[in-house]
């Protein structure tokens, strides 16, 4: 396995493994500010109680975010030092100044808000979770802004080998970030809703002296999930109609459009055969995807073929072709975690209207079973975002294979990404208990405050 | 002055807010073992630095941003070069940062110790590795022509830069003694009193160490001569008056100086290491500085107005931060950690 492998894998489970946790932390810690909003505004303990603890789940979930965030920002220059020396004129300036504008206050401002419910009063102790929320988001502004640089380069030149930038503004006001801020924004709050739901519906289930506390935890996240899964699907749609234009070859991948077509159907379900590009079997919806890429019956979508050909044209022999398989079903994948999604929440609205959400303990049930559509769906869109631009590091200007360290010698980089995969693993297996521990511990109220039982599971054996 | 010099000194203070702040909760973490006799203990003294720890960590990663913006030529051959540690300082700020989250959310003893290991490794390792990293840029390491380093892990580790190494963790210890010994009440408050001063003499030999070290391995005789100037005496004049004030017990005057000694130092790094930013050992030629390895003065102008807009509030807030948690804690406190 050569170094280019090695240092791709790497960036892959690193990515992957970090947005796992970024979600939920952009969308939980809106949610938990608006909680303490309630309780500042009406008084109630009731929001209190809320507050403390899916606050408690958004730090068990937020350490992990941080920690592994420190990774991606050291890894360009470990493994993609090449990289760095092209792109840092540009690349390097959002992410200073997201540590700079965001990750201070975030971490600043939660440490005031874990450690200062006794010492600061209650209008600055909500000021530091909607500091904390305004943060996060922020600070995926400022790294989206990186990333859209890498998927549409603005605002630059070429000069001694390397990207200079020119605009900031344009670099600022990409194209690309107006389509993909929002839908990761919405897909946050999609994430913390789902969780919220799913672990609210469990204690609704179950015997508990905290309903009210779970019913309106329950009914918060499912009008701040309707707005979020219809923004997803809306800004995911867009951002669909945007990458027509400014990436054609990762949306004839997405939907293994081999050829041009005019109008193109939408692939409802295809087995291709990757090597001599050709359906072996497909359905496609004839016209859909004209309608969906075009607004339109009638247009032309590029498929692979032809773009393929064009790309040896501008850029020279090679491949561009990303690989079809991974691009296609993780499409698959996210769209259709989407729409469950999208009929879930709409369900939960329903029965949050109708105040009947203890008389449906069945469809209540599927709530917590949910959880994991959102992670499914947030992973599956970033597979498909950084696959779908292969070659390209960034996009037309430089390619993967050049961006690599060229002094670090395989066996470093591999010995790394073992490193990372086994103790990204074994946290992994901590958080989750904990947060499965503290999910099952309920809302600890107050003003009962009676003293609550361990769960029965024990990670390090006695 | 131009923008590559202000953004030079602007890293050097990012640095040097990192190594002055992170420096007092790394020490802390690196004593938890010896001072913490007790989970009640180990609890009060992660909790003294409980709301900072991940604020003073930013400024490494500040630093590390501003570094990729400003210096992106440094950026890519730094953090190639330090591979291996770096990967080890990533695992000990992973494995530390999460600990300090997860530790007191379980009651089981042995869920407990294993973090508490994770505190005192993660918080032992960063300062060696950033030690043994800062005095091979100063001393200059094996780059080649096109700004790559070229040599291996184990050139890294030189008498020279393992001095460096062990001298930033006895300056962390000694800071986050004189931390508790401030910050803490009762007998944690004598036992923390009790190891700084266990700590300075061998804090001392070994800053003697290396000033000698830094004599004899960079060309800092050449551009001073004997004399070392007025910065570097400063922080000797610190280091002393440290010693008198923890003597004394007055904490806060105490802590202000050990503070200072590390600001000192830091800064001194950078003063030797001007107008370079890496030094190549092959050939003085191969040197990458502040102008062969900036960015375009846009972006560097670009860059400027930012800093110049947030540093300053940045301060403030974090300043504040360390107002509100101003009080001691004591066996009666309520702990979160």
């Amino acid at each position: 396995m050569d170094a280019l492998f090695l240092a791709r894998s790497q960036f892959a489970i690193v990515t992957i493994y970090h947005f796992f946790f970024v979600p939920l932390t952009l969308g939980l810690s809106l949610i938990v500010a608006i909680m303490e909003t309630l309780y500042v505004r009406t008084g109630h303990d009731v929001y209190k109680d809320m507050t403390k603890f899916w606050g408690k789940l958004f730090i068990i979930n937020f350490a992990m975010g941080v920690v592994t965030g420190i990774v991606q920002e050291f890894q360009f220059g470990m493994n993609w030092s090449e990289y760095s020396r092209f792109v840092g004129d540009i690349f390097g300036a959002p992410l200073a100044i997201e540590a700079l504008m965001a990750f201070f206050l975030e971490s600043t401002f939660l440490g005031i808000w874990i450690f200062g419910w006794e010492k600061v009063s209650k209008r600055v102790h909500l000021l530091a979770i909607w500091l904390v929320a305004i943060a996060s988001n922020l600070s995926a502004l400022w790294i989206l802004i990186a990333n859209s640089w890498m998927q549409q380069p603005v605002g630059y030149v070429i000069n001694n080998g390397r990207a200079e930038m020119v605009d900031f503004a344009a670099v600022v006001f990409n194209p690309n970030i107006w389509t993909q801020f929002p839908h990761v924004i919405s897909s946050g709050l999609t994430t913390a809703a789902f969780f919220v739901l799913g672990i609210s519906a469990y204690h609704l289930l179950h015997p508990t002296k905290n309903k009210d506390a779970y019913s309106r935890s329950f009914q918060i996240a499912a009008i701040v999930g309707v707005l979020a899964v219809v923004g997803v699907v809306m800004t995911g749609h867009s951002q669909m109609q945007h990458i027509v234009e400014s990436q054609p070859m990762k949306v004839a991948a997405a939907e293994a459009l081999w050829n041009t077509e005019d109008p193109a159907g939408l692939s409802l379900f295809t087995i291709g055969d990757t090597k001599n590009r050709e359906d072996v079997f497909a359905i496609r919806i004839p016209g859909m995807l004209s309608l969906l890429a075009l607004d339109q019956i009638y247009g032309k979508v590029q498929g692979i073929n032809d773009l393929q050909a064009q790309y040896e044209q501008e850029y020279g022999p090679g491949n561009y072709v990303p690989p079809v398989f991974i691009t296609y079903w993780s499409f698959r994948a996210m769209v259709g975690a989407g729409f469950a999604m999208l009929f879930a929440i709409a369900y939960a609205l329903l029965l949050v209207m109708g105040e009947q959400l203890e008389d449906k303990p069945r469809f209540l049930r599927v709530f917590l079973w949910l959880i994991p559509l959102p992670y499914i769906a947030n992973t599956a869109g970033w597979i498909l975002t950084e696959f779908g631009r292969f070659p390209w590091i960034v996009y037309g200007l430089m390619k993967i294979a050049d961006g690599v360290s060229i002094t670090v010698p395989a066996w470093s980089v591999g010995l790394t990404l073992v490193g990372y995969t086994l103790i990204y693993a074994a946290l992994m297996v901590a958080d989750i208990y904990l947060l499965v521990k503290f999910a099952r511990r309920g809302v600890e109220s107050e003003t009962t405050d009676e003293p609550t039982k361990e769960p029965a599971i024990a990670l390090v054996g006695d | 002055m131009d923008l590559n010099t202000l953004w030079f000194i602007l890293i050097a203070v990012l640095y040097i807010g990192f190594f002055v702040l992170e420096g007092f909760d790394f020490g802390v973490g690196i004593l938890l073992p010896f001072l913490g006799k007790d989970d009640k203990r180990r609890r009060m003294m992660i909790n003294t630095i409980g709301p900072h720890w991940d604020g003073n960590e930013v400024w490494l990663l500040t630093a590390g941003g501003a570094t990729f913006a400003a210096f992106p030529e440094w950026y890519a051959t730094m953090f190639s070069a330090f591979y291996l540690a770096l990967f080890l300082l990533l695992l000990a700020l992973i494995v530390r940062g999460v600990a300090f989250e997860f530790r007191s959310k379980d009651h089981h003893p042995r869920w407990r110790s294993l973090w508490d290991w994770c505190i005192f490794i993660g918080s032992l390792v960063p300062p060696l590795l950033l030690g043994v990293a800062f005095a091979n840029m100063i001393r200059g390491m094996l780059i080649d022509a096109d700004m790559n380093y070229v040599g291996g892990f184990w050139n890294l580790l030189n008498p020279y830069a393992l001095v460096i190494g062990l001298m930033s963790v006895s300056f962390c210890v000694l800071h986050g003694a004189v931390f508790l010994e401030n910050k803490t009440a009762g007998d944690l408050r004598a036992a923390s009193h009790k190891t700084a001063w266990r700590a300075y003499p061998v804090t001392v030999v070994l800053a003697i160490v290396a000033i000698i070290g830094t004599y004899l391995s960079t060309d800092i005789l050449l551009q001073l001569d004997i004399n070392p100037g007025m910065v570097p005496l400063a922080g000797i004049v610190a280091l002393l008056l440290a010693g008198y004030f923890i003597r004394k017990e007055k904490t806060g005057w105490a802590f202000t100086m050990t503070g200072l000694t590390i600001l000192v130092t830091v800064a001194t790094a950078f003063l030797i290491l001007y107008p370079n930013v890496m030094v190549s050992s092959i050939d003085p030629a191969y040197n990458l500085t502040i102008y062969n390895a900036s960015s375009s003065d846009y972006t560097l102008k670009v860059i400027t107005v930012v800093a110049l807009l947030f540093v300053p509030i940045v301060l403030l807030y974090q300043g504040w931060s360390f107002w509100v948690f101003r009080g001691r804690i004591s066996e009666d406190s309520a702990l979160e950690y």
